[in-house]
């Protein structure tokens, strides 16, 4: 079944149709969401309005976690079974994901103006997601040195999967240095429970972020393929063009071919 | 053994003969810890409070630069291709690489900081635990920078993308070691074993993916 769906041919057959549909879905979520947050949702009795930059900013620090996940699962399926459709969804993942945690870092210190009176502060979460950020761009920068995709596909991977085993240790550490340096006098959120009038809009937003995290994917590894292909094309054209006597042999192993 | 030995011999000769690494990496080592008090300003006060971290800072963009040729020279002239021939497992030869390129840099870093700590005032106390923290962290810089420069052996202009790909994970490095540098600090010996306890992390995870990067170029 799995196999099937990760064909690159069969993926681009059933992805195509689904992209309507699934966009639908995504647009009607996000709209249901946007108004539940924007409209229903009560304003804090503290923060007033502004606590509805929430529902925008913790699923996008999920979603920025989540594609971290989802590149590491691939780059697995790249270095243990060199599955060209592992390398795509790890390209097509890592933009997406340096978005979330773009747009999570941007409301947070919108956030954080109002709330704590400064932009920024090197408060331990900020300072994680700034990270995470960071080894976002260095994923994407290794994908754009590296010409040739299989074996960018697999220097990446080993990079993803350093991040993965590092993450935590970083997350940590960042932890224990904001403890040393300064008391818990910043304003958090997250009281002792979150009401069901904030909770029900934030997981509908969340629901909204992940459909639309899954919609852009799916199309960045269309597109992936797609680019993959043309590539192969103008391989072989050169090739012809170089040498038009001797037969064209399709030998390049890694490439996606239909 | 004999292979990481004779490995070792090789990149430390190299080193000694055709320089670049070693005592330029002190004299850069030197110019950013010179360089700083220009920015700041000569307040010896100032200087002494955060000369730990000046430190730190230098030795990390020290040990950056030059990185990006851990592997490219070899790479370059064959003699990596060589080496994966010869049978002797990758592991071996970046653990040897790493292990040199900590010997010409982070060592005569670390010998050398109670002299820089001159330069920033340092107190007695904070040049020895400065030297110590140094000395037990460096060479986790140097086995992350092998990660790094093995992903980037076969480009030409690597330098730039390394430090990009490196820095993040040299952030708790950074952090464990400039506390374990603060000799007032009451976190400091705990410090100090979470530094020795990163560099053994990166001991590990630094040559198995540092090997597994140099294997993949195929």
């Amino acid at each position: 079944m799995l196999n099937r769906l990760a064909n690159p041919g069969s993926f681009m057959r059933w992805s195509g149709p689904a992209m309507v549909p699934l966009a639908l879905v995504t647009a009607a979520t996000l709209a249901i969401g946007l108004y539940l947050a924007l409209v229903v949702a009560p304003p804090d009795y503290q923060q007033g309005e502004t606590v509805r930059i929430m529902f925008v900013h913790v699923p996008s620090a999920w979603l920025a976690l989540f594609f971290y996940m989802v590149m590491a699962v691939a780059a697995l399926g790249s270095l243990v079974w060199r599955h060209p459709m592992a390398d795509v969804s790890q390209k097509a993942a890592a933009p997406i994901g340096a978005a979330f945690a773009l747009v999570c870092l941007v409301t947070g210190s919108l956030w954080g103006k109002p709330m704590w009176g400064t932009y920024w502060v090197w408060d331990a979460r900020l300072t994680s997601m700034l990270v995470l950020f960071l080894m976002y761009c260095g994923v994407i920068a290794l994908w754009r040195t590296i010409d040739d995709p299989a074996r960018a596909a697999r220097a990446v991977s080993i990079l993803t999967l350093v991040g993965v085993v590092n993450i935590p240790i970083i997350k940590f550490s960042v932890d224990w240095w904001f403890t040393l340096h300064q008391g818990a006098s910043v304003l958090r959120l997250g009281g002792p429970s979150i009401h069901s009038s904030i909770l029900v809009p934030l997981l509908v937003m969340a629901l909204a972020a992940t459909l639309l995290g899954t919609t852009l994917h799916l199309l960045g590894m269309r597109t992936e393929v797609l680019r993959r292909r043309v590539r192969r094309l103008e391989l072989l054209r050169a090739e012809r063009l170089e040498a038009p006597s001797e037969p064209v042999r399709p030998s390049a192993r890694s490439e996606v071919s239909a | 053994m004999r292979a990481f030995l004779a490995l070792l011999r090789r990149d430390l000769v190299l080193a000694a003969r055709i320089g670049g690494s070693g005592g330029l990496g002190l004299v850069f080592f030197l110019m950013i810890v010179a360089v700083i008090p220009f920015a700041l300003g000569p307040d010896l006060n100032l200087l002494s409070r955060i000369g730990p971290a000046i430190l730190w800072i230098a030795a990390l963009l020290s040990t950056l630069v030059g990185l990006d040729r851990l592997f490219q020279a070899d790479e370059e002239d064959g003699s990596l291709d060589l080496l994966r021939l010869s049978g002797t497992p990758l592991e071996i030869l970046v653990l040897a690489k790493a292990t040199a390129h900590w010997l010409t840099t982070g060592l005569p870093l670390a010998v050398a900081s109670p002299l820089f700590g001159l330069l920033l005032a340092l107190e007695p106390a904070a040049m020895a635990t400065s030297l110590v923290s140094l000395l037990v962290g460096t060479p986790a810089l140097s086995f992350l920078g092998a990660i790094g420069a093995a992903l980037t052996a076969s480009l030409r202009r690597g330098g730039l993308i390394l430090a990009i790909l490196v820095l993040p994970f040299a952030i708790p490095v950074l952090i464990f070691g400039v506390a374990a540098s603060d000799p007032a600090a009451e976190a400091r010996a705990q410090a100090l074993l979470f530094l020795g306890a990163l560099t053994l992390i990166a001991g590990v995870v630094g040559t198995l993916a540092a090997a597994a990067a140099l294997r993949s170029r195929e």
